[in-house]
């Protein structure tokens, strides 16, 4: 994978996509905003959010030891997988035991960000992703790029030729002569899915929240495709990242409220499915939860990172985001895109690959992704301590263990101009040489600029210099006051004077050097 | 009333019109302006790289410049940003790292006295008609630190709408950062220079000779674009248009 300036540039040269992906983040965000206005306590209900994920994650091994005893009390059985490998272990090996050779799933990023798919398929066993999206991407042979619209980047037409060329090799073919209306299309997928779901015996799947007190887990969607996985099959198998417990069934009332409007711009999701272990004679028989961590812990030991983990997947993050509009999300390197994608994948993975190294960059730093997120996570905060990580290294937790991790490579140039321009910038006499020696340069100034600058100029005018910079107007036209001339400034000096008449102090001391 | 100016490091050297605007302006209101010549950068362009610890000494500095001036104007929010929101944060790193409890001081000091311009202007001096002229149509593009980190609100369109001869027109999709982001700007060019073209495009179609923001970093930005591309309309400091008068030469 390539760091993401790189594949950011495909994705904005290629029109179609930009040309989807404005029209669908522009509409959702919009929805949003609407759907977010009409609850007059939102800010306390996101407060309210943030606040019961920081208390979970804060005491989040006792809330799992008492998950895993709810589940188990209820008839189901609780694994732990440290990491991917493990997990997808784990899920194989129950699969395995039905005798089954397929599975139906219901969309769970927990699974692609380990790889299940492939560790199934390598298995001899063929999963059938059923969420709308999911099935587009898979028919298409194509990755995920938005959490909760996957296929964001396709438009009608795309769709209509995937399923065309492709339902028939998975399971029942597109019917004759399919349109690419929506209604059409979801009619084509219902017909290819019913066939599926009415033949699974195994089911894999996600979950939005698992409660510690009752040992339930729930799931919310839009097309009920969920709610067919959940209950048709007589084995199911969870696989859920371990920060997504909650204490009580009753905080699920705050995010019943925040989640549906903050993703879908719904007042409330069509389709919320809460099972229970096993009940005698509905459901599945056998109930699986496999409890994912993957890099979770290590992330909940940073101090400032950790607040990622409160994210909830609404994906509005993504749909305010003006760097993940242009550069779509293929470009993130990751199941999780935008934003979120952009702290949450450099702390489960760490910083050591090219692309992890570069995301904490993906953003100007707008701050619309914090504004939005209905638990809070300050973004940006986020992203400028991964920026240290990757410029500094530092203190961080990997596999449990506290290590220094050393600089990312490739930054040598970068760390030393900004020794240099902090240097100039701490000397304000050398600051000025240089910028009266910048003033009288400014006939020189090229067009295009060698090294990193090239970046500015392929694109962009510099601007015009000025004849002089501001500091020598002041000192020619109000010199008599405030101005320091060419002293170091007060900092260097330890002043330490009257606090409360700063005129005078100012006069004293600039005319100290001149009259 | 006296106020220190912080000019900032891109006005200083690159933008010394709008330091100058803004002296002219907050004299004409009547404000004792002072330039403390020991400042120079806030620390923000290291600061948002990652290199917190070069950020350091220059936090350090500006918050010696400014040490008992009780109010400190600029005209950048992305720097009074930097200022309010990160000095009391980079303090308190240093503070937990052992580099002594000063730093930590001097910026938790220097944060509640900064004031960007329009906050200045609207908040502590409360004027929002500064007796200013300016006969052209304008637009204004809100900066993200502006915007969201400072929540100037409609404070910089408020000023600008009392502002003789001038026709506001609103910017569609205003609040949609320009792509300039510091060094986001050379380190993702390619999406950078996109989002900066979709907001010359919309600041286009509105039909304004003049985009205006309250940041000139990123003005440089899309006035680069706009040079590049010949568009026919220029980018100007919202202190430039806010000094502007009839008895002085047009802009
Ligand atoms: S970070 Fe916040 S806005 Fe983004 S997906 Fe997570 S909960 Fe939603």
């Amino acid at each position: 994978m390539p760091a993401f300036p790189e594949a950011a540039k495909d994705a904005v040269g290629d029109e179609v996509l930009r040309a989807n992906l404005r029209h669908a983040t522009h509409t959702i965000r919009d929805k949003r905003a609407r759907a977010v206005a009409e609850l007059a306590d939102w800010e306390l209900l996101r407060a309210a959010g943030k606040a019961v994920k920081d208390q979970t994650l804060r005491h989040l091994d006792r809330y799992l030891l008492q998950l895993e005893e709810s589940v188990t009390a209820a008839g189901g059985v609780v694994h732990w997988a440290a990491d991917a490998e493990e997990a997808n272990r784990i899920v194989t090996g129950l699969v395995r035991a039905t005798g089954e050779r397929e599975v139906v799933k219901v969309k769970s990023m927990a699974t692609q960000e380990i790889g299940l798919n492939e560790a199934l398929e390598a298995a001899g066993i063929a999963a059938y992703e059923t969420d709308l999206a999911e099935l587009i991407v898979q028919l298409g042979r194509d990755r995920p790029s938005h959490i909760l619209v996957p296929a964001i980047h396709r438009n009608r037409a795309e769709i209509r030729d995937i399923f065309e060329a492709e339902m028939g090799s998975w399971g029942r073919a597109a019917p004759a002569g399919l349109g690419d209306d929506p209604r059409e299309l979801a009619e084509a997928a219902r017909l290819h899915l019913r066939e599926k779901f009415l033949r699974a015996k195994v089911a894999v799947s996600g979950a939005n929240f698992m409660v510690a007190e009752t040992g339930t887990m729930v799931v919310f969607e839009s097309e009920g495709n969920g709610r067919m996985c959940l209950t048709l099959p007589d084995t199911l198998i969870s696989v859920v990242g371990i920060e997504k417990v909650v204490p009580t069934f009753r905080d699920l009332e705050i995010f019943l409220q925040t989640l549906p409007r903050s993703s879908t711009a719904e007042r409330m999701n069509p389709y919320t499915t809460m099972w229970t272990g096993t009940t005698d004679g509905d459901g599945p028989s056998a109930f699986h939860l496999v409890l994912l961590d993957n890099g979770r812990t290590d992330t909940l030991a940073d101090e400032v990172g950790r607040q990622a983990l409160r994210c909830i997947r609404c994906s509005a993050c993504l749909n305010v985001c003006p760097v993940y509009e242009r550069a779509g999300g293929h470009a993130y390197g990751s199941v999780y895109p935008g934003p979120i994608g952009a702290i949450l994948s450099p702390q489960l993975r760490g910083t050591g690959s090219e692309i992890d190294a570069s995301l904490p960059y993906a953003s100007t730093l707008c701050g619309a992704c914090y504004e939005v997120c209905p638990v809070a996570i300050d973004i940006p905060e986020v992203l400028v301590h991964l920026r240290e990580r990757v410029v500094q290294g530092g203190p961080v937790t990997r596999e449990g263990i506290r290590v220094r991790i050393r600089p990312a490579r490739g930054h040598a140039a970068e760390r030393a101009a900004m020794r240099a321009a902090r240097h100039l910038l701490d000397h304000p006499c050398a600051l000025r040489a240089g910028e009266r020696l910048l003033a009288r340069a400014r006939r020189l100034r090229p067009r295009r600029l060698p090294g990193p600058g090239r970046a500015w100029t392929d694109s962009r005018e510099l601007p015009e210099l000025p004849a002089e910079p501001f500091r020598d107007w002041w000192a020619r036209e109000r010199g008599g006051r405030g101005s320091l001339g060419d002293t170091e400034g007060r900092g260097d000096r330890g002043d330490t004077g009257d606090r409360g008449d700063v005129g005078d102090r100012g006069d004293r001391r600039d005319r100290g050097g001149r009259t | 009333m006296r106020a220190a100016l912080f000019v900032t490091c891109v006005n200083d050297a690159l933008y010394p019109r709008t330091g100058i605007a803004v002296v002219r302006l907050l004299e004409r209101l009547g404000v004792e302006v002072d330039f403390p010549a020991g400042q120079s950068c806030c620390g923000q362009p290291q600061y948002n790289t990652g290199y917190r610890h070069e950020a350091e000494p220059l936090v350090r500095r500006t918050a010696a410049a400014f040490d008992g001036y009780p109010y400190v104007v600029t005209p950048s929010g992305s720097c009074a940003a930097m200022i309010r929101e990160h000095y009391p944060r980079i303090g308190r790193k240093a503070a937990a790292e052992g580099r002594g409890a000063e730093l930590a001081e001097a910026a938790a000091s220097l944060a509640p006295r900064v004031y960007e311009l329009t906050e200045f202007l609207v908040d502590v001096l409360g004027v929002t008609d500064v007796g200013a002229y300016f006969p052209h149509t304008v637009t204004y593009h809100p900066s993200c630190h502006g915007l969201r980190g400072l929540g100037l609100g409609d404070r910089p369109r408020r000023l600008l709408a009392a502002v003789g001869g001038l026709e506001l027109v609103e910017l569609p999709g205003a609040e949609e950062c320009c792509g300039f982001g510091g060094t986001f700007a050379v380190k993702n060019p390619a999406v950078s220079a996109a989002m900066g073209a979709d907001k010359i495009a919309s600041a286009t179609a509105t039909g304004a000779a003049v985009l205006c923001g309250a940041d000139n970093s990123c003005l440089a930005h899309l006035d680069g674009i706009l040079r590049r591309r010949g568009a026919p309309l220029r980018a100007l400091h919202l202190a430039e248009i806010l000094a502007a008068t009839e008895e002085e030469a047009p802009l």
